[in-house]
């Protein structure tokens, strides 16, 4: 697969002094869907907003299809469509109207069939005559898409395109999203749902504090997510893993008080009961099980706590 | 694409002719009403005891001076708030995300702008006709001077608009500086009746210049040599053209 956009370097430092991104490198493939994760204040939209145009990066560079988004701006921008996070849209306006307004600020010549089969999809046909004032917040998100589509972008970007919108429309919004794919066109989403970036993405990438601190393929990730880890509480301390567990490959924590076990809960056997058993053989005394599922959100949580803790 | 992007500046006029188009009916009969109540109270209250300024009846004589008054504050208005409503409701993320170049937008604002400032011009001028008969000496320059006081006082606006944070500071210039600057300016009187030292200091008061050289085409004289006005009105778009190419290049108040 090819790169469509390519970010090396990019920091970005508010009028205030603050500084939201520390350096980010990132690049996405053409085609892929790329879910950025983060806490509130994390810096995704700063990034955003900075390959779309919006803010100015401080330093370092961003190439969109090949093109420097400051020195060949027009050739970057033509590639995007941008749905930001905010609902603004011009309240006044129709929606066929307003839509049709998009189109023409990139650029692209009339195509009444362009419009009609986005306000289709969006399912704002029947809507297209209706001012956008008198639309529900989630019919305006929508609204926003189709301007954001109406000129046929390469690359999209969903800055939280499922913030206050209802369970419904949101599998709404993930099915919309899927067949965007299937078209070929890049989708860079970000969101605080861990579900939704489990959900869609192809590959994830979790920021913090102007830091990217991960960026993984999804499925290497629910890989780890398939997996569960049993502790087992000993009675009694342990000086080392005996011998007789090698085949378990477990570890020992809490100061050899706990025995930790990660397994597949797909698999044929788990070795969770041979482990029990054979615990019970060697005479080792415990005082408690429990397991726990690691999800995408234990990483990320973890992750954010290492870096809090740091 | 282009080379420029004349579809994105043909998207902005028309968007902004639509938005002038939903408040047409107030948008024209404010200025209108306001004029004829000018030209009520001092045509008709004043140019009952001052029949003549320089040889020209007073009612005429002041139909430049309401044109020019109500073109500066429509231009200011219109252009200023073209662009302030977009920063205000948070839709110029898309102005910035579109591959549009500081000038197309500068053109496709102002033009629309100005546009409306002339329709305006024009419809007071009508009206003017309706109560006392002008003549105009230079009908091509009247037209060319029009559409250059549209385009400095629409850039004008331009910078007002970016530069502005909140409604009061968008109201604030044209109420405090233009306003009086107009009335001081001579839109109602010849600076030739005015005793020294007042005479000198409203020299210094570009808006003079402006009102004198419109009156000119009207009356073939003004206050002041037609050449001084057209050096007033190619200094202002110089300035503001400046001004406005310096904001794009630091994204001044439009970029974070
Ligand atoms: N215009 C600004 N001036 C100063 N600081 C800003 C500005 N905009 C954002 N910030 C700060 O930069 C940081 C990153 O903000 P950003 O909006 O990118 O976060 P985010 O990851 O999108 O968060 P959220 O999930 O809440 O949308 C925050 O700490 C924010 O306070
Ligand atoms: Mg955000």
């Amino acid at each position: 697969m090819a790169s469509i956009i390519e970010i090396e370097g990019l920091t970005k430092r508010y009028a205030s002094g603050f500084e939201a991104l520390k350096g980010v490198d990132l690049t996405i493939e053409e085609g892929e869907i790329f879910a950025l994760l983060g806490p509130n204040g994390a810096g995704k939209t700063t990034m955003i907003s900075i390959i779309c145009g919006i803010a100015r990066a401080t330093g370092g560079s961003v190439k969109v299809a090949g093109h420097d988004i400051v020195r060949d701006y027009r050739g970057a921008r033509d590639a995007i469509g941008l749905v930001p996070q905010e609902l603004s849209t011009d309240q006044f306006e129709r929606v066929i109207d307003t839509v049709t307004f998009s189109r023409g600020l990139f650029g692209k010549p009339r195509n009444p069939e362009h419009i009609e089969k986005v306000l289709r999809d969006l399912s704002l046909w029947d809507k297209r005559n209706a001012k956008i004032l008198e639309l529900s917040g989630g019919m305006k998100r929508r609204v926003m898409i189709a301007k954001a589509l109406s000129h046929e972008p390469r690359v999209l970007f969903l800055d939280e395109p499922t913030a206050g919108v209802d369970v419904e429309l949101r599998r709404d919004m993930w099915k919309l999203i899927g067949e965007l794919r299937q078209t070929g066109v890049t989708i860079i989403l970000t969101t605080h749902y861990i579900e939704e970036a489990e959900e869609m993405a192809d590959r994830v990438g979790v920021i913090n504090r102007g830091e990217l601190m991960l960026v993984e393929d999804k499925t290497a990730l629910m890989k780890k997510l398939g997996k569960k880890t049993l502790t087992v509480v000993l009675a009694e301390r342990l000086a080392a893993v005996p011998a007789e567990l090698a085949e378990w490959d477990v570890t020992l924590k809490g100061d050899g008080q706990e025995i930790e076990y990660i397994f597949d809960t797909q698999a044929e056997r788990t070795g969770v009961s041979s482990l029990l058993r054979r615990l019970g053989d060697l005479g080792i005394g415990y005082k408690d099980l429990n397991t726990a599922q690691s999800s995408l959100e234990d990483i990320f949580v973890s992750l954010v706590h290492q870096e809090k803790a740091a | 694409m282009s080379v420029v992007n004349l579809r994105a500046i043909a998207s902005i006029y028309r968007f902004e002719l639509h938005r002038f188009r939903r408040t047409l009916l107030t948008g024209l009969m404010v200025p209108v009403i306001t004029t004829t109540l000018y030209f009520v109270v001092f045509g008709g209250a004043i140019g009952s005891r001052m029949t003549e300024v320089d040889g020209i009846p007073y009612a005429a004589f002041i139909v430049p001076g309401l044109i020019m008054m109500a073109m500066f504050t429509e231009s200011i208005f219109n252009a200023s708030f073209g662009i302030y409503m977009p920063k205000f409701t948070g839709t110029i993320y898309e102005l910035l995300s579109a591959p549009v170049s500081a000038t197309e937008t500068i053109i496709a604002y102002v033009g629309a702008a100005a546009t409306k400032s002339l329709i305006i011009g024009t419809i007071i001028f009508l009206t003017a006709h309706l109560f006392v008969d002008v003549p105009v000496a230079h009908p091509f320059a009247m037209a060319g001077f029009m559409i250059l006081i549209a385009i400095s006082f629409c850039l004008f606006g331009f910078i007002l608009g970016i530069w502005a944070q909140s409604f009061e500071q968008l109201q604030v210039i044209p109420m405090l500086l233009i306003m009086p600057m107009t009335f001081l300016g001579g839109a109602f009187y010849s600076v030739q009746m005015l005793g020294e030292p007042w005479r000198t200091i409203t020299l210094f008061n570009p808006i003079v210049y402006l009102i004198s050289g419109f009156r000119w085409t009207f009356f073939g004289k003004g206050d002041v040599a037609i050449e001084f006005s057209l050096i007033f009105v190619a200094g202002m778009l110089t300035v503001c053209l400046g001004i406005i190419g310096w904001m794009f290049r630091t994204g001044y108040r439009l970029k974070k």
